[in-house]
């Protein structure tokens, strides 16, 4: 399912596994946690090969989608059981007479701090006490969280943990997840199919798309300089427009009835050309940079209208972003000019493979 | 339209109270007997409880009971002959021992085999879970005999082992814990695995305390069966009397040389009857709970 990718991890850093659902990040993630067993290639950790190392003993912890906190337990009991299952050797475990081990009551003691060192991080002090069926989403996700703190480990390894979370809850977990990162300066590794998340997070990402690594950059430079096509589709929302051109023998790019200043470093071919939606813009005037369409739906958003038209020649809805105060009074069905952006524009040949311009 | 609703809801009722009397009447018929005097049995009068006349019984007294000993109250003299007639409080222990003993067991095999069958991969799983499918369709009376005749050479008739080993795999249970398991997230396992559980750790420590409901249930379907069990008992117990199950010590009171007597014949089956009904009673919620859960009847 993953073909023959490399991801080369920094210590500390919040790397974002994205892609549409399906593309392998998640297997991806259980590889590295040792829940699964890749067929081929080597996980190292620390420059240590971990392929033969059970999932429990490479000092990984991981957050999953659903919580899984066990529902039986206390939250305490949640928070204590990884520790518990690594500091305790195995006649401490035993029930009653486990007691009697000399060592116990010390490694007990220091259990408690760690649980509620991490229970105060984490604001769930006061919901230490009840089962995870009396918390809410939002706490429920703490208790992961702090179940995955307590032992301290190399790296956190995060399945979409904000998934099942509502909308607000989300972008509020977002900016504590970040914050966590930077007080914890542990390495994160984060499973999303939300390029949001993606973008908003991470200090890098890495785009995955039919179990191939296509980008790894920082958001910055995935969102400017796509690598491809498809990067380019998935990351943005609203999506990148993307118009169908051709370029002359010296390298002009044409299209629609536009031509860019810029000239390609391929000649002589058809051309995909990615503009996102807020490097275009409404304008009154008409000359040989603009081009006129038919406003078919406007989305308000409060802070930007988005207007989806349609081109003159029929060929493709593209979304254009306004400014409002400049724009509310464009209703549907009206008839606009728009205008690119100069040095905005993305090339990609036929393929989807990214393209230079001469100058650039 | 108030009106109209009582009367919907009262053809409900009617129809749902003349089902209860059609279920309660034999325990009805059970309980009044156990406390009646014979004449007042054969001949249907008395009510519940009869005129409870002090009188002597003659089957006590052919027994070799004094006459002063066989004179008293029906109820008093068809439970203390119901005890005195037959070791009741043994067969009621070797009730207990034998159905806790293939409950444990069913659940030591059954809980590892479903986790198995349910969150495991591996090669053949789904050919082991159609054979564990297959079983279920066959009857135990069909394998009766070659059962016996296996306890017989090992030389285990008449004794424990023979009413217990026969019934420790429960392919029901297997069933019904994969069943359960299924429903069970995966993450919650994995979750598990990285804290540093192995998998019978998993087992125990996660599958079993969340599959308590489907675990009740279970518990009442081997219960009764095993604790009402007639047949079986009465193939691999020959002779020894300290090993018979409730059911077979109440088959002591069917009628001898000494003519039948119903009173203390219903007074056992009484007794041997009230331990799973006050079960049942503390247990019902989870019951319905665990039925409901997973569709059985």
């Amino acid at each position: 399912m993953l073909k023959d990718l490399n991801v080369d991890i920094k210590d500390g850093e919040f790397l974002t596994l994205v892609g549409p659902s399906g593309c392998g990040k998640s297997t991806l993630l259980r590889i590295i946690a040792g829940l699964e067993q890749q067929t081929s290639g080597d996980v190292l950790i620390d420059d240590k090969n971990v392929n033969k190392i059970r999932a429990s003993e490479r000092d990984l912890a991981m957050v999953f989608q659903s919580y899984a906190l066990y529902p039986h337990l206390t939250v305490r009991r949640n928070l204590e059981t990884p520790l518990r299952l690594r500091d305790y050797n195995s006649f401490e475990r035993l029930p009653l007479i486990g007691n009697f081990s000399p060592n116990k009551k010390n490694k007990t003691e220091s259990i408690n701090q760690l649980v509620n060192k991490t229970s105060e991080t984490l604001k769930i002090s006061e919901l230490l006490d009840r089962k995870p069926g009396q918390l809410s989403g939002g706490q429920r996700q703490r208790v992961a969280l702090g179940r995955a703190m307590v032992r301290e480990p190399v790296a956190f390894l995060m399945d979409e943990p904000l998934s099942n979370l509502d909308a607000a809850l989300r972008v509020h977990m977002r900016s504590e997840l970040s914050e966590l990162h930077n007080s914890l300066k542990t390495t994160f590794v984060y499973v999303t199919h939300d390029q949001a998340e993606a973008l908003t997070m991470s200090s890098r990402m890495a785009v995955m798309i039919d179990g191939n690594l296509l980008q790894l950059d920082t958001p910055q430079e995935v969102y400017d300089n796509p690598s491809s096509l498809s990067v380019a589709q998935f990351v943005g929302s609203p999506k990148i427009n993307i118009f169908s051109g051709s370029s002359d023998s010296s390298g002009t790019v044409s299209f629609l009835n536009v031509s860019l200043k810029r000239k390609s470093l391929e000649t002589n071919s058809k051309l995909n050309i990615g503009i996102r939606p807020e490097h275009l813009e409404i304008t009154n005037q008409s000359d040989e940079n603009t081009f006129s369409a038919t406003v078919a739906y406007r989305e308000n958003l409060g802070s930007d209208i988005f207007f989806h038209v349609n081109t003159e020649e029929g060929m493709s809805r593209i979304i254009v972003r306004g400014i409002p105060q400049l724009t509310h009074q464009i209703s549907n069905g009206s008839k606009v000019n728009i205008k690119r952006v100069s040095d905005k524009a993305l090339l990609f040949n036929q393929e989807g493979k990214r393209i230079k311009f001469n100058n650039a | 339209m108030q009106a109209k609703q009582y009367i919907g809801e009262g053809w409900k009722h009617s129809i749902l109270i003349i089902g209860a009397i059609v279920v309660l009447l034999p325990f009805y018929m059970m309980v009044s007997m156990s406390l009646k005097s014979q004449q007042e049995i054969q001949s249907i009068s008395g009510g519940l409880i009869g005129a409870q006349e002090v009188q002597t019984f003659p089957v006590c007294v052919k027994t070799g009971y004094s006459e002063e000993t066989c004179t008293t109250k029906p109820y008093i003299y068809n439970y203390w002959f119901a005890f005195e007639k037959a070791p009741i409080p043994r067969y009621l222990m070797n009730g207990v021992i034998v159905t806790l003993s293939i409950f444990i067991i069913q659940v030591l095999v059954a809980m590892p085999c479903a986790y198995a069958l349910a969150k495991l991969r591996f090669y053949g799983r789904e050919f082991v879970f159609s054979m564990v499918l297959f079983c279920l369709l066959i009857p135990v009376h069909g394998i009766a005999l070659p059962l016996y005749i296996m306890l017989a050479q090992a030389g285990l008739v008449d004794t424990y082992s023979a009413l217990i080993l026969p019934w420790t795999i429960s392919v029901f249970g297997i069933f019904l814990m994969r069943q359960f398991f299924m429903t069970v997230p995966d993450e919650l396992i994995d979750a598990a695995r990285m804290d540093g559980m192995g998998e019978y750790s998993i087992v125990w420590k996660v599958m079993l305390p969340t599959a308590i409901p489907a675990l009740l249930a279970f518990a009442i379907f081997s219960v009764v069966a095993h604790w009402n069990d007639y047949f079986w008992p009465r193939m691999v117990i020959t002779g020894n009397r300290d090993l018979f199950t409730p059911p077979l010590g109440i088959r002591e009171f069917r009628g001898g040389i000494d003519s039948d007597e119903f009173g203390p014949m219903m007074a056992s089956i009484v007794t041997v009857t009230v331990p799973l009904i006050v079960a049942f009673i503390i247990a019902q919620k989870r019951f319905i709970e665990g039925i409901t859960l997973t569709g059985m009847k």
